[in-house]
């Protein structure tokens, strides 16, 4: 089976500033795929440019095995539901309207049906009716998730998904990416947070001025080297019973 | 409220107002006459209904239909309660052309200020629309748009300026003032096809503005063709602009009130908002232009001059209450 996101060789230049040089990764079904990396690395930029949203000036990214620019944009939908990491929303629908915009491909019934489901799962239930604009922060990012799992695409990509969210929230949110995944999707996900990031992903990918830097399984990819030259931290992953957890402090 | 009932409901309002338009006017008609009106179209109290204060109606309905559709639309693809149906500088284009026809003496020919004002407007609308094909940001057309305004205002002011008669300036100024005095049925008829073809534009548009809500990115991966939504709906809301600014000169407020009337009624979807708008400027233009007839005044009312008058104090107040669902 073809992997749902193959990036070959991406590389943007913004000017002469390279955004992304040589960025190549491959996200197979079923896996959680962390990105990570210092403010300003790459990593909403690594997300786009796999997404066909910023023009690359070499490199090739590939949806299912299939080039996204050659993608229509119906056949990309079906290929990808993308989480930006901007939560405004410009006009103050109802939740469940939000929610539905993710299931365009339905005919309004089918998709406000559905809309409903994922704001269930996503603790939702009471935001159904409410205007996305008098929520707070944390009720605005449940219903773009729920838009997203709406989208029942092959791949999720999530450009920092538990941003400004306490802490059960962030938790619950991972735990239902990770169902997607246990459901055959392939998750990416954008985190700071990256005790965090060690515990919910299979897979992390750091990324430092545009490039891929380290990638492999948490404890690997976020190694004492890695920790200290990227992320300017003298640390190291501690094993505790709910998972690793970091321990550092600033070099 | 269920979009339907809500379409009916002001349907029944705008039926209403023109059937009070159409009835009243600055030539009190008694009772029996209006009998003789109903009976006899081409007697002198059916000539007054039917061929002088209906088409008015009918044109006022065109273009306040027109201005509240285009303001929805416009509303809904910049992201933004304060866009209008001249924000992209469609109206500005569209005056001059009127300005010009009437400077250069064309004028005298029959249907000649129409055509040149929608040149104009065809003309803005084309640049535009190159625009939006390849812009994605909304900033990016409302600053074009604001210079295509300055622009097409400076050359109204320079027409105004090398003018070779003050009646023709004067006649320039009172057609930009915006009225629907002395429009016939073939008035109407000119501006229903432009106008025809911007609300299948507009409608057609209506999936992208909602998908919009969620900003650009999102929507350029929610598998709609969005770059050729923003182009009709571009493109459509300037056709709507450039008829009604044809039909009727420059009229403010309409398009940028009209949205704001019915918004809360579909609980903000830009999709479900665009009939009712439409309704909704139908209904004020025909209103203002009851007021502007009734009101007795030496020189009848210029449209534009109440609409201004009227909708800005209610604008602000209607702003005032709504203040709380504009935060982003």
């Amino acid at each position: 089976m073809s992997a749902p996101w193959t990036l070959i060789g991406l590389t943007a230049r913004h000017g002469r500033r390279a955004v992304l040089e040589q960025a190549s990764l491959t996200v197979a079904a079923g896996e959680v795929v962390g990105v990570v990396g210092p403010n300003g690395a790459g990593k909403t930029s690594l997300l786009r440019a796999g997404l066909g949203l910023l023009a690359l000036d070499a490199g090739e990214a590939r949806l299912s095995d299939r080039p996204v620019g050659a993608l229509a944009p119906e056949q990309r939908a079906r290929l990808v539901g993308y989480l930006p990491q901007d939560r405004r929303l410009a006009w103050n629908l109802p939740a469940r309207m939000v929610a539905a915009l993710g299931a365009n491909d339905l005919v309004e019934d089918a998709a406000d049906a559905l809309a409903l489901d994922c704001l269930a799962r996503v603790g939702g239930d009471a935001l159904a009716d409410r205007g996305v604009l008098d929520m707070s922060g944390g009720e605005r990012a449940r219903v773009l998730l729920a838009r997203l799992l709406a989208t029942r695409a092959p791949l999720l990509v999530a450009d920092e998904p538990v941003a400004g969210l306490d802490p059960d929230a962030q938790l619950l949110t991972l735990e239902l990416l990770r169902a997607e995944a246990d459901g055959g999707a392939a998750v990416v996900v954008t985190l700071h947070d990256l005790g965090l990031a060690a515990r919910a992903c299979d897979r992390i990918v750091v990324v430092d001025h545009g490039r891929i830097v380290a990638e492999g399984a948490p404890r690997e990819a976020l190694s004492r080297d890695v920790l200290g030259q990227v992320f300017r931290l003298d640390g190291r992953l501690v094993e505790t019973p709910a998972g690793p957890l970091l321990a550092a402090k600033r070099l | 409220m269920n979009l339907l009932r809500l379409c009916l409901l002001m349907l029944l309002l705008l039926v209403g107002a023109a059937a009070l338009a159409v009835s009243l006017g600055e030539t009190p008609l008694s009772l029996a006459q209006y009998g003789q009106a109903l009976s006899h179209p081409a007697s002198p109290p059916g000539e007054v209904l039917w061929s002088i204060r209906a088409p008015r109606v009918a044109v006022a309905i065109l273009v306040g239909g027109a201005l509240g559709l285009s303001g929805a639309t416009m509303q809904g693809l910049l992201r933004n309660p304060l866009a209008d149906p001249g924000v992209l500088g469609v109206s500005a284009l569209s005056g001059l052309g009127a300005a010009v026809a009437i400077a250069s003496g064309l004028a005298a020919a029959p249907g000649a200020i129409e055509l040149s004002a929608l040149v104009g407007a065809l003309l803005a609308g084309g640049m535009v629309v190159a625009l939006a094909a390849r812009f994605r940001e909304p900033e990016t057309l409302i600053l074009f748009g604001v210079a295509l305004s300055a622009f097409g205002g400076a050359l109204t002011a320079l027409v105004f300026n090398l003018s070779p008669s003050p009646v023709a300036t004067a006649e320039i100024m009172a057609w930009l003032m915006g009225s629907v005095q002395n429009r016939d049925w073939i008035d109407a008829a000119r501006a229903l096809v432009p106008m025809a073809l911007g609300v299948v534009l507009c409608l057609r548009a209506g999936r992208g503005l909602r998908m919009l809500t969620l900003g650009e990115e999102a929507a350029r991966l929610s598998g709609l063709p969005m770059t050729r939504l923003r182009v009709f709906a571009v493109a459509g809301s300037a056709l709507l602009t450039g008829a009604a600014v044809a039909a009727a000169g420059v009229i403010g407020f309409v398009g940028l009130a009209a949205p704001h009337l019915v918004r809360a009624l579909v609980r903000d979807d830009p999709k479900r908002l665009l009939w009712p708008s439409a309704l909704a400027g139908a209904l004020l233009l025909v209103l203002a232009d009851l007021a502007a007839r009734l009101i007795p005044t030496e020189q009848e009312l210029k449209l534009g001059v109440v609409t201004a008058l009227f909708g800005a104090p209610a604008f602000a107040l209607l702003a005032w209450r709504a203040s709380r669902s504009w935060r982003s």
